[in-house]
């Protein structure tokens, strides 16, 4: 099988150089058994090849390396030559081949195409929103197109800036490329295995909202809002919105708003036991990964919870660096009881 | 509501109810509030004595603050607390704390704590185990009291033995001891219960922060014992059920059946009716003698003296047991999910520290929990009852002699009026002439059940008097869970959503469904199948009745309230210590109970009509 191509059964993690972080992770949870929208990664080999040809006809990389940061009438005008050279730039008829067969032989109507960056967890956090994804892509032709754009977003204002800000060099910088079934959710959403608030572990927060995931994610509705025990399922908090729009797949590709109204709009759109059913795959997937995850979710029309993203939670990660103890242990247990019965703290 | 500072009202500012004044001055003066009581902060302990004081009753209270106090302040010298004062008004019992503020002093206490309390904790097992025998003398020393009766003449007996000692003196004796032994019960209680609550208390404090979103339930869980001695008497129904199905003789229980007819149809059905009739002795002693209520008012009647409750359960039951469920609790399985908790809990603590001090602090939680769970079977139940059905004897006894119309007067004298009278009562068999009584006592006993009457009509200040900055007072944080924040929100009561109450989140899950607001035992029947039992405060013997509603919800009670204990074994979504659900939900209306969140939100006030 070609290079370019890795389906997410044959990569995990490790292979976060090659398939970029999100490739890695569905590859990942496939490997966990977590499902997972079925699709294949188009790897950074085939980036490569194509920078490559590109690079033989004019430089690209040195440029942006001789870029000023600061420059930001510079970064746009380079942005639009770049993005406009990949657009155009022919695929290797190797690499396209590729991945139109791997595209057939998944099978799906539709597809996701997915910016699958190769930076660090911490940055791919942060890198988030800076790359493009690209919804309910009908054809193959299509699909060879969105991969092509993905790759351009490498080159987006945005992303640009964002390396030379943080003196991340150009060799190096390579982009993976999800292309997954994608789900026509009844409702999707993020869910959080620590407590963004309070960095609290017992505690997972899920938030979702009717139709597509990228409502939520992209902020554009107000999602429902749910505060459950982790290890004992109770629900402590519900904060159930007027979610006044949902997105859904456009028939012509791509996705449109719909008004949202009745028990939709004000109703819970998820059911406990749909709750209860999160919470499993939530701990299931922190366990693989032995910490705290930030994932991305969506619940197909049939009832099946499906995951398209989960990263190791970060912010709170880090201030447990530096964090103290709750109590340190006494030579004499009882003494703790003085936190009470001592009137100190 | 103003402006201006928010308070509660003085306590001299509170008016006796119209009519009540003599009731009211019939308390005892030491109950009696005074003007340099403004001075302090006073609450309602609505979570006691969420109803009117009939006087007898009020030797609870006075027993129980006479024991409280003395092991806190003498006994056990808890650094930063002494004991509670309390005061009656309008039936209505207040209490305040008397909390230690003086640095030096706090330490010299501490320093006794660590030697007192400490000796508790380090013995708990053994003391323990001995406090159990203590209270078993007790109660068997309370059984063998005789039942007070006076002879037309002396037995002949006391003449041949030369007992020298006639029957009316039996009156005060038994009477005395009785008394005697109620004060004694109430030492028993609180010599484990305020450790008992801190040591759990602090394990709950641990995880609070080390879990800032940790529910109040889940730590609740992790400590709950399995088998403490209040779900017995549930359990023991549920037995009966099962025996009744086993033994084939389960046709004889039915809901339009009353008990008396049940017991008689088994009685005539021979052998299988006697196995069943002699297991229900078993269950009866001492499983049954659990009050349907927190056993603080006399008429907070046991199973023993009522079977009607346990009875009204076993239909339930046997359906159930018919459709094969199994209705009993399975131990092993709640044990062990009980320590898989424990151990989730534990692995999500990131320092080997924090390990070592949550293995620290469960192991003492788990050391004194089955006293905190445990105790009060013996005392607020199975003692009280035999108490107060002594005290009963005494009236029908009076009654009898005119004293009163019927036995059940008795509880509006007070102890001291009740010793009074039982001394008249001698005096007259002794001197041959009628007892002054009969002429006294009626007129009074109507006035003060009028009173009774007018005072549950009246509602009262959740608290008086100036609010302190900051209450820390462990004992009252403890046994009542009042803390500033929810002083605040009595005080700010009414200026949010005037349809939510926030309580504590006792149990999860989120139910709609018709309120029933129950305002005391006697209503229970009232309610149906699916009805949310709205009330002041629950007990665990209202256990059965769980199996028969969707939601519950009370105005008092923290998470360890046998409430929301009950709650959780039936799965049934609960909100304890609303403050005021009782009152604010109308008979009726249709409410939503989050279980989970600990709100309680009126949907429609009107009420859903009853079945026409």
């Amino acid at each position: 099988m070609s290079q370019s191509v890795a389906w997410f059964a044959d990569v995990g993690i490790a292979d976060r150089p090659t398939v970029g972080g999100k490739g890695g992770s569905l590859g990942e949870l496939t490997q966990a058994g977590i499902a997972v929208p079925p699709g294949f990664v188009v790897t950074t080999h085939a980036f490569e090849l194509f920078l490559a040809a590109l690079e033989a006809r004019e430089p690209i990389r040195p440029q942006v390396d001789a870029l000023d940061g600061n420059d930001l009438g510079a970064v746009t005008k380079l942005s639009e030559v770049l993005r406009r050279r990949i657009e155009e730039e022919p695929m290797a008829a190797e690499v396209e081949q590729a991945i139109t067969s791997a595209h057939a032989q998944l099978g799906a109507a539709q597809v996701a195409v997915r910016s699958s960056a190769t930076t660090e967890d911490a940055e791919d956090a942060s890198f988030a929103g800076l790359q493009d994804t690209f919804l309910w892509v009908l054809s193959a032709e299509d699909m060879v197109h969105r991969v092509r754009e993905c790759w351009g977003s490498l080159y987006s204002v945005e992303s640009m800036s964002y390396r030379k800000k943080h003196g991340l060099p150009e060799e190096g910088v390579a982009m993976a490329v999800v292309v997954q079934a994608m789900v026509d959710a009844r409702c999707a959403g993020v869910m959080f295995t620590r407590s963004p608030i309070t960095g609290d572990k017992s505690v997972i927060t899920i938030e979702g909202a009717p139709g597509l995931g990228s409502a939520v994610v992209s902020g554009e509705v107000t999602p429902d809002k749910w505060v459950m025990g982790k290890i004992t399922g109770e629900i402590s908090d519900r904060e159930i919105s007027n979610k006044h729009a949902k997105q859904v797949p456009a028939d012509g590709g791509g996705i449109r708003e719909l008004p949202l109204e009745g028990e939709e709009s004000t109703g819970p759109c998820l059911s406990d036991d749909e709750l209860q059913a999160l919470r499993d795959v939530g701990r299931k997937v922190e366990r693989h990964y032995g910490k705290p995850q930030d994932i991305e979710w969506a619940i197909d029309k049939d009832g099946q919870i499906l995951l398209l993203q989960s990263r190791p939670e970060t912010v709170w990660a880090q201030k447990d660096a530096q964090a103290a103890p709750v109590k340190k242990p006494e030579a004499n247990a009882l003494n703790h009881v003085m936190t009470i019965f001592g009137g100190r703290r | 509501m103003g402006n201006e500072q928010k308070s509660f009202p003085l306590p001299s500012s509170v008016e006796v109810v119209p009519g009540t004044e003599g009731a009211q001055a019939a308390y005892p003066y030491y109950t009696q509030f005074t003007p340099e009581d403004d001075e302090r902060f006073w609450f309602y302990n609505s979570m006691h004595f969420p109803e009117p004081m009939y006087h007898f009753d009020m030797i609870t209270a006075e027993a129980a603050y006479c024991a409280l106090g003395s092991f806190n302040t003498r006994v056990h010298v808890l650094p930063t607390t002494k004991g509670i004062d309390h005061r009656i008004i309008n039936g209505r019992v207040y209490i305040g704390g008397v909390p230690v503020t003086d640095p030096a002093e706090i330490e010299a206490r501490a320093l006794e704590f660590q030697q007192r309390g400490f000796y508790y904790y380090e013995n708990w097992e053994r003391l323990y185990d001995q406090w159990k025998d203590k209270m078993k003398a007790l109660i068997a020393e309370a059984q063998a009291l005789p039942k007070p009766i006076l002879p037309d003449l002396e037995p002949m007996e006391t003449t041949h033995t030369g007992k020298g000692v006639a029957a009316n003196h039996a009156l005060l004796d038994i009477y005395r001891k009785q008394l005697e032994g109620y004060y004694r019960m109430w030492h028993h209680h609180f010599e484990f219960l305020l450790l008992g609550y801190g040591a759990y208390l602090t394990f709950f404090d641990f995880c609070k922060r080390a879990f800032p979103e940790i529910s109040d339930q889940a730590i609740s869980r992790m400590v709950a014992g399995m088998e403490a001695e209040i779900f017995k008497p549930d359990e023991e129904v549920k037995r009966l059920a099962r025996r009744a199905v086993e033994l084939g003789i389960d046709g004889h229980f039915t809901n339009d059946k009353g008990v008396e007819e049940v017991l008689g149809a088994l009685d005539q059905l021979g052998e299988k009716g006697k196995v069943w009739l002699d297991e229900l002795e078993t269950s009866r002693n001492p499983w049954f003698n659990v009050n349907v209520g927190d056993g603080f008012y006399h008429y907070h009647r046991s199973w023993n003296d009522d079977l009607s409750m346990p009875f009204a359960a076993l239909p339930g039951y046997i359906d159930k047991v018919k459709k094969g469920e199994n209705i009993e609790r399975p131990l092993d399985r709640l044990v062990e999910e009980r320590e898989q908790l424990v151990a989730d809990y534990r692995e999500l603590l990131d320092t080997e520290e924090d390990k070592a001090t949550y293995d620290q602090l469960i192991e003492l939680a788990h050391r004194v929990f089955p006293y905190v769970e445990g105790h009060k079977f013996y005392c607020e139940h199975w003692y009280t009852n035999l108490f107060f059905n002594k005290i009963r004897e005494y009236g029908a006894l009076l009654a009898e002699h005119g004293f009163f119309e019927k036995e059940e007067d008795v509880f509006h004298l007070t102890h001291y009026e009740l010793e009074s009278a039982i001394v008249d009562l001698m005096l007259a068999w002794s001197s041959g002439s009628p007892p002054v009584g009969p002429k006294r006592w009626p007129a009074i006993v109507k006035e003060r059940a009028a009173a009774i009457a007018k005072w549950a009509e009246t509602t009262v200040p959740p608290a008086l008097g100036h609010v302190p900055d900051v209450i820390d007072d462990p004992a009252i944080v403890m046994l009542w869970g009042i803390t500033r924040e929810n002083l605040d929100s009595w005080l700010f009561d009414g200026e949010g959503d005037p349809n939510e109450l926030k309580g504590f989140a006792a149990c999860s899950g989120l139910v709609e469904g018709t309120a029933r607001v129950i305002k005391s035992v006697k209503e229970i029947d009232r309610l149906q199948e699916g009805d949310i039992l709205v009330c002041q405060v629950t007990n665990p013997t209202w256990a059965p009745i769980f199996q028969k509603i969707s939601a519950a919800v009370s105005d008092i009670g923290g998470s360890m309230s046998h409430m929301a204990i009950v709650a959780r074994e039936y799965g049934l979504p609960a909100v304890v210590g609303t403050g005021k659900a009782s009152e604010r939900i109308p008979d009726g209306a249709r409410i939503r109970v989050d279980g989970g969140k600990g709100t309680v939100t009126i949907l429609d006030p009107a009420p859903v009509l009853e079945d026409a």
